[in-house]
């Protein structure tokens, strides 16, 4: 069965993920719909930078965060200067952590979907008055609904399966930072196999009932053909 | 409304290996052709109006006001300029149903005399019984249909059109064609519209502009642009001269009918319309002959006088004279042979001989 610090980590989990999913949307809407428009010399090293997290291992990329995020580095600095402390080992900079590690998993695909789009209904929306703005929610909005759909999905269940990035930046406190995966490591460490089965049953439950929603919203509404 | 707007455009672009220099007055009413092939610029010039593409140098005054003007910094971005654009590919929003499609620029403007027109141009268009469908359920000429009201429904100063028939097969033209011409009668803005097609041009036609390598050749008053011996198309093999005359007398007993020009008249088989109906009459040149004196006994009915304004050579054997009959420029295409032999040359007074003609409405 699960036991309280169980369902604990499984909270903490949902939160980080929810919490990391919404400010990834946030970040990752303006920054995919510049990157399927820009003709920038910069286009490239953005989306190789935006692609970094999928091949650096996560240990690599929690250390570098550990690193820049302590009391000695620029950004530990700026938010000590802010009166935030510093970040690792807490709830926002787990947070902030998740989000660098699951910012791919969002981008790619609202840039696949923004950019077969295309011109044309943009340039329709135009004639018909509608300023950029209002063409972006009136049009690009529901025409990318399944990137939006599929952004969310992967950003937050690939947020749910992180490891290595929280041990290095969040470590093991329990209800601040512990989360699932975590805890699963915990169970195994401490030769407690039935526990781990129930957790780590959960999560394959989850990840399964994931793809599945996904797999069938896509085959309703595909994310090629925004114009018939 | 009667009331005359002009329209002036004037543009230069330079992409490296495709330029675009206009200057160009068109009137405000009636239909302006842009013609050209493919790489003459006319989608690039239409764009320009419509601001989806900006030329760095460019000035333009539609209806009394500047939309550009490149020497004072003024461009008036697209959503702001009250225009109606149809596109080649049909551009509807496949999210959205034929009603909401519709309404998506009527929801934008501030004026609610849409709804008014906006049925009045579905009953025009014969889509009224479309409107609950999505866009992906409609066939080719009915979304270009809807594209069309959908432009419209905002009470536009101008129209712009795309080669709104390219991305249609024959069947499919020859069904929109019609309502194009019925808008032709009923709208009072300007509509610019781009084609390569030469049928198109002659139903549709009031002026032409002749486009080729980024340049106007030609422009003016559709007869008299189709009749310049200057533009390649006085040679072509169709070459032809539409004419926009009014029906004038029926003559029941030989079924035919009678149609009047500035100058003079035409016979036609039987038109089944009211006196005064305005029509549109195709001559190809392949079909004018031309004699110096009046032939006393011919089959042909349209004998008309007419005055030599200009001799070209054509292709191969032949020769391109250039005529007016009274206000009407026509053109004739003739051998060289037949040419020298009647000693022909600018300023004569012959006759010209039309063998057929064929009526585009």
């Amino acid at each position: 069965m699960l036991t309280s610090s169980d369902l604990g980590a499984l909270f903490l989990t949902f939160k980080v993920a929810s919490i990391a999913t919404l400010l990834m949307l946030l970040l990752g809407t303006p920054l995919a719909w510049w990157l399927a428009r820009t003709r920038s010399a910069w286009k490239g090293i953005i989306n190789a930078v935006v692609a970094l997290p999928l091949v650096l291992p996560p240990t690599v990329l929690g250390f570098y965060l550990l690193v820049l995020m302590g009391p000695a580095r620029a950004v530990g600095k700026f938010t000590t200067w802010l009166g935030l402390g510093t970040l690792p080992f807490t709830f926002p900079g787990l947070v902030i952590a998740s989000v660098l590690y699951s910012i791919p998993f969002v981008v790619q695909p609202l840039q696949t979907s923004f950019t077969m789009i295309g011109e044309q209904p943009l340039e329709a929306a135009a004639t018909l008055r509608a300023s950029p703005l209002d063409t972006f929610f009136s049009v690009v909005v529901p025409l990318a609904k399944p990137g939006f759909l599929t952004a969310a999905i992967l950003g937050f269940a690939h947020t749910v399966g992180e490891f290595g990035v929280v041990l290095m930046v969040g470590g093991n406190i329990p209800d601040k930072t512990r989360v699932v995966s975590v805890q699963i490591y915990n169970h195994v460490e401490a030769l407690e196999y039935s526990e781990a089965h129930w957790l780590a049953g959960c999560l394959l439950l989850f990840s399964i009932s994931v793809l599945l929603v996904l797999y069938t919203a896509l085959k309703t509404h595909p994310v090629a053909h925004p114009l018939k | 409304m009667t009331h005359m707007t002009n329209i002036q455009a004037h543009f230069q672009l330079d992409y490296g290996d495709f330029k675009l220099d206009v200057d160009l007055q068109l009137p405000g009413t009636g239909i302006t052709v842009l013609f050209g092939h493919s790489g003459s610029g006319k989608t690039t010039l239409l764009r320009c109006i419509a601001g989806l593409q900006h030329a760095p140098q460019g000035f333009l005054e539609i209806n009394g006001r500047i939309w550009q003007d490149s020497k004072r910094g003024l461009f008036l971005p697209t959503h702001k300029r009250p225009l109606g654009y149809v596109f080649q590919e049909t551009n509807l929003f496949s999210h959205l149903t034929v009603w909401d499609n519709l309404h998506y620029g009527l929801k934008r403007i501030k004026q609610n005399s849409g709804t008014v027109k906006l049925m009045q141009t579905l009953e025009l268009l014969g889509i009224g019984h479309l409107i609950e469908r999505m866009p992906g359920h409609l066939s080719g000429g009915e979304r270009q249909r809807v594209a069309i009201a959908r432009a419209l429904a905002l009470n536009p100063e101008i129209l712009l059109m795309d080669e709104p028939l390219a991305s249609l097969d024959f069947k499919r033209k020859q069904e929109i064609l019609p309502f194009l011409s019925r808008l032709h009668q009923q709208l009072d803005i300007p509509v610019l519209y781009v084609t390569h097609s030469q049928q198109e041009v002659a139903q549709l036609a009031d002026t032409l502009v002749i486009l080729e390598d980024g340049q106007a050749l030609a422009s003016g008053p559709l007869s008299e642009t189709q009749s310049r011996l200057d533009v390649p198309l006085a040679q072509d093999r169709e070459a032809a001269t539409v004419w926009q005359v009014t029906v004038a007398e029926h003559e029941a007993d030989y079924h035919l009918t009678r149609v009047a020009f500035a100058g003079g008249s035409l016979s036609l088989p039987a038109v089944h319309a009211p006196i005064d109906t305005p029509l549109r009459v195709q001559i190809y040149a392949r079909d004018v002959s031309i004699a110096l004196e009046a032939p006393t006994a011919t089959s042909i009915l349209n004998v008309l006088p007419a005055t030599i304004t200009g001799i070209a050579d054509g292709r191969d054997s032949q020769t391109v004279v250039q005529v007016k009959v009274g206000n009407q420029s026509l053109l004739s295409h003739i051998t060289r042979k037949s040419a020298l032999l009647l000693g022909l040359q600018i300023g004569m007074a012959v006759y010209v001989q039309i063998k057929g003609t064929s009526i585009l409405n």
